[in-house]
């Protein structure tokens, strides 16, 4: 029923979906990238803060508003592993940290998390990019690695 | 043949209206990019806010055009193919509904009252007539769809045992698609959001809201993509002078749509709280599905098109390709049909980039976004939607084409600039450059501390690439007005170019009938949708009251 080109081309398709879905799980797998977690959502996620739970572990409490980021600026030492907690007071916005390929959204009533691990010294910047209003083009925030003594 | 005075003024108002508002939409693409270049450090121009101008850009290119078309074409090709003209009454109602909803919401828009974005995302709270402008516009397109399933009903009846041609079938898939996507974002707009935003209602479930828009929200881009893929299969091959090599995989390319369209919108939200992670790498996998219709389509026309050229006396293995009609002015809509597939490679490359769950971190809300939608919406969708609307115009109304050879350059014109300004956003993409940002006001003005040396380049290659589109924009108008306007020469008709089969084809029942299709489409859908609409609910902690734009303090109800 089928002719032969058109079958080659079929399991030719076939194989490079199988190609792209094998690279999302070695992606997952042996790279450790995954997407937001999951978390039920309370009320102590609206509280801006940065936990030091270890010498090199810390927790960062983002909580994004119409037009800024609080903590506007967290210091945070070379090498160590950062847990990100995402959410919003207000409307929607999003938190990517350029060169890191941190990628979430805040959404009032949801709270965004990731791993994190700053291995080079630097000012890495936050900006939020989805559409917040007026003043979204100002919104950005900065994580400090390895800022000397505050 | 033949077309009664009524359908074809139907037609042409369905085409004009767009077209005509499809100036501002252009107007504010090439504003867009002059923006974010840095080229200007405002926050509006002429009046019109940069957000504004965002929305108008959004809401009128990719809903008002594309709906209005996908309305207008399936009008002509089930007219054209099973001979009987629409019902005048559900007809003229479905015109109605869509002229005054695009009037209501563009009224909302352009008195700067819903500058809210094309995705609406509560809880920023537009203007009331921006919901129902939406929704009337919507419901007008359903009134076509459910005149056309009873003219195919009655017709099948008719023709137990004649294939209902291919045309048919995609414009009936297609808007059956539209149908069910369309429910969610009406469950939206008119449960969640029109009472929100009028007072009645104090808070709104913004992760559930924004899991109904994503319903709808990817489903939208088969309803803009499958009217080109029907001109792909069923007249592309015949343009070409030659035949479409296999019509079975046309079939199983728009029911395999049918199925996969709607499972996979959480690929949108792959950076939201609240929705589980199996959910989201589940329908990031289906997206994957949706995929192989596009790689059968792709196998299917090169190799209709290249029997075209040796036909031709086209010879190589890859030589014969210069001997497709690309320059011809008799069949110009072969011109725009191939730039929008040539542009459809790396359309749909991209967006696999963007639907593989973890890789989307990379780009996610960034400028790489539009760079692939630009790919594919300004691609295949908008170059067949200006072929075709040039096209009919000039059939329906008996004029012949204004500047045909220009009419000839402008998709190639169009492609370039395409490429240039995809490669620039896509590029920028990559290193961070958020997308739906007024990047002249702070990251690309030097006098801000927030600027941002990194994003002048890809800025400014889109800036290029966008002006370029302008250009072949603005002849596009020239050609399609001058057409309308020119005196009369011919009678009015309607005569699409039709492919054949190169092969003898069997019909076989089961990709002649839509009832399993259905079934299999809505227990997938449930299985997909019913978690992530349980998480949505489940894990969402609070309401979200209504904000305006311009304003961080919420609007709250008078009590």
């Amino acid at each position: 029923m089928i002719d032969k080109f058109e079958r080659n081309v079929i399991y030719t398709a076939l194989l490079v979906s199988g190609l792209f879905i094998f690279s999302l799980f070695y992606a997952m797998g042996a790279k450790k990238a995954d997407v937001t977690e999951c978390l039920p959502y309370d009320k102590s996620y609206e509280t801006a803060r940065v936990n030091q739970i270890d010498a090199h572990t810390y927790q960062i409490f983002y909580v994004a508003r119409m037009w800024n980021f609080e903590p506007s600026i967290a210091y945070i030492p070379v090498g160590s592993e950062v847990d990100l907690f995402v959410t919003s007071l207000d409307v929607v916005h999003g938190f990517n940290i350029f060169n890191k390929n941190t990628n979430l959204m805040g959404v009032p009533g949801g709270v965004s998390k990731t791993t994190v691990k700053f291995e080079e010294p630097g000012v890495y910047k936050v900006v939020c990019h989805e559409y917040c209003g007026t003043g979204h083009q100002n919104m950005q925030a900065e994580i400090i690695v390895n800022y000397p003594k505050k | 043949m033949n077309v009664s005075r009524f359908l074809k003024n139907v037609i042409l108002v369905e085409l004009f209206v767009p077209v005509l508002l499809l100036t501002i939409g252009i107007y504010h693409g090439l504003m867009q990019v002059i923006y974010r270049a840095g080229v200007i450090h405002q926050a509006a121009v002429a009046k019109l806010d940069y957000y504004q101008g965002l929305t108008l850009h959004g809401v009128i290119n990719a809903v008002v055009l594309t709906t209005f078309f996908a309305v207008a074409f399936g009008h002509a090709t089930i007219a054209f193919y099973l001979k009987k003209e629409p019902n005048r009454k559900a007809t003229m109602l479905s015109l109605i509904l869509m002229v005054v909803g695009t009037l209501l919401a563009a009224a909302a828009m352009l008195s700067g009252k819903a500058s809210v974005l094309y995705t609406f995302y509560p809880p920023l709270k537009a203007h009331p007539a921006f919901y129902i402008g939406t929704a009337m516009l919507i419901v007008g397109s359903w009134v076509a769809y459910w005149d056309w399933a009873v003219i195919y009903v009655r017709w099948k009846r008719d023709h137990r045992d004649v294939n209902t041609p291919l045309a048919v079938i995609g414009t009936l898939v297609n808007f059956t698609i539209w149908f069910v996507c369309t429910l969610a974002v009406a469950y939206e707009v008119l449960v969640l959001l029109v009472p929100w935003s009028l007072g009645w209602t104090d808070g709104v479930n913004v992760v559930l809201a924004r899991t109904l828009f994503w319903f709808f929200g990817h489903a939208l881009v088969y309803f803009w993509l499958l009217p080109s893929y029907i001109m792909f299969y069923t007249m592309l091959p015949k343009l070409a002078g030659g035949k479409l090599y296999s019509g079975m995989a046309g079939r199983i390319a728009f029911f395999m749509f049918l199925i996969l369209s709607i499972p996979i919108g959480v690929h949108h939200q792959f950076g939201d709280p609240s929705i589980g992670r199996g959910i989201k790498l589940t329908q990031s996998i289906l997206t994957f599905g949706v995929a192989i219709p596009s790689f059968i389509t792709a196998f299917t026309i090169a190799a209709s098109l290249e029997y075209a050229a040796r036909l031709r006396g086209g010879k190589g293995l890859y030589r014969w390709i210069w001997k497709l009609p690309f320059f011809r002015k008799d069949v110009f809509l072969f011109g725009y049909l191939i730039n929008g597939l040539i542009l459809f490679i790396f359309g749909g490359l991209t967006g696999l980039v963007n639907a593989s769950y973890s890789l989307n971190n990379v780009v996610h809300n960034t400028s790489f976004v539009p760079g692939h939608f630009h790919l594919t919406v300004a691609g295949p969708v908008f170059l067949a939607i200006l072929g075709m609307s040039i096209f009919l115009v000039s059939q329906l109304t008996g004029k012949k084409i204004f500047l045909p050879a220009i009419n000839t350059i402008i998709p190639y014109l169009w492609t370039v600039g395409v490429l240039i300004f995809s490669t620039g956003l896509m590029w920028g993409g990559l290193m961070g450059e958020p997308r739906r940002t007024n990047m002249g006001l702070t990251y690309l003005n030097p006098a801000s501390e927030q600027y941002h040396s990194y994003w002048v380049i890809s800025s400014m290659l889109g800036l290029a690439g966008g002006g370029i589109m302008f250009v072949a924009g603005f002849l596009y108008f020239i050609v399609f007005f001058g057409t309308f306007f020119r005196k009369k020469t011919a009678a009015s008709m309607i005569d699409f170019p039709v492919s054949e089969s190169l092969h003898e084809e069997k019909r076989i029942p089961l990709f002649d009938t839509f009832r399993p299709w259905l079934l299999l489409m809505g227990i997938i859908i449930l299985m997909a949708y019913l978690p992530a609409i349980s998480d949505a609910l489940n894990n969402t902690g609070r309401k979200a009251p209504p904000y305006l734009p311009s304003d961080p303090t919420p609007i709250l109800p008078k009590k």
